[in-house]
């Protein structure tokens, strides 16, 4: 890698200014959208209901590039009532998929702790879908202070 | 790049029945394909694209993993142990590369 931290800051900062003129709002909205479609693609067409899944994601993250984030979902993991999949997405990203994470019934919990990056302030949302089809959302917005200075 | 070296944190025991908190890293730059570099060329995107844990033959715990996870992907799940065995790691590169590790616990 002949790319150093400076040079790293001041492109990731350029790509900022860039979005925000709104030259690019495009592929960010496109972004949105796609994560909408993932959602319902993931859901089956049913609306996913809130509650059961928690994700904890910082209100502020510093450094974008490693944001941490956790799901966890009340079940037992044991009988009908397990967690099979949890996707991570973020709407914001040039693309929308963060991650799916695959649980079982020895798993013991459905809880999983990631970090991820983000390009820019965005929303970060998990959807849970359990073995009866029933899915959860959850969804926090980060905002991401790129420069590392905090404020 | 260096090798990819994985760490695995778990209790070398545990009660039968009990669920486990297991820590995984992996170092790797998981460079995302976006970047570019100093002479405007993309880097050309490598990541590890799917992790996996199984006990005893069996999978506990896998991933899907997109550019949108950090350098040196972290993961925090559990898992619930009924008797001794082993849990192998897997981690698959972009490049086809398979990381692996092991490690054993034992249920009193």
């Amino acid at each position: 890698m002949n790319i150093n931290r400076r040079q790293a800051l001041g492109l990731s900062a350029g790509a900022v200014a860039f979005a925000a003129t709104g030259f690019s709002a495009l592929p960010a909205l496109a972004s949105a959208e796609d994560a909408d479609k993932r959602i319902a693609d993931f859901a089956g067409g049913k609306t996913p209901e809130t509650g059961k899944l928690t994700l904890t994601a910082p209100e502020i993250a510093e450094n974008g590039n490693t944001v941490p984030i956790s799901v966890t979902v009340d079940s037992a993991m044991e009988g009908d009532d397990v967690v099979e999949e949890v996707m991570i997405l973020a709407d914001g990203n040039p693309n929308p998929d963060v991650a799916t994470f695959h649980f079982s019934e020895a798993s013991g919990a459905a809880a999983a702790t990631t970090r991820m990056r983000l390009a820019k302030t965005q929303n970060v949302i998990a959807v849970a879908r359990m073995k009866d089809g029933t899915t959860y959302v959850d969804k926090k917005e980060v905002k991401v202070t790129i420069g590392g200075c905090g404020g | 790049m260096a090798t990819p070296k994985p760490r695995v944190k778990l209790p070398k025991s545990a009660s039968a029945g009990e669920v486990i908190t297991i820590k995984t890293l992996i170092s790797h730059t998981m460079e995302s394909g976006q970047r570019k570099d100093s002479e405007g060329k993309v880097i050309p995107r490598q990541i590890i694209n799917k992790f996996s844990c199984e006990f005893n033959g069996a999978t506990v715990f896998s991933c899907d993993i997109e550019p949108a996870i950090s350098a040196n992907p972290y993961f925090e799940f559990s898992a619930r142990v009924k008797e001794s065995g082993t849990f192998k790691f897997t981690w698959v590169d972009d490049d086809g590369s398979v990381y692996e590790d092991e490690q054993t616990i034992e249920v009193k």
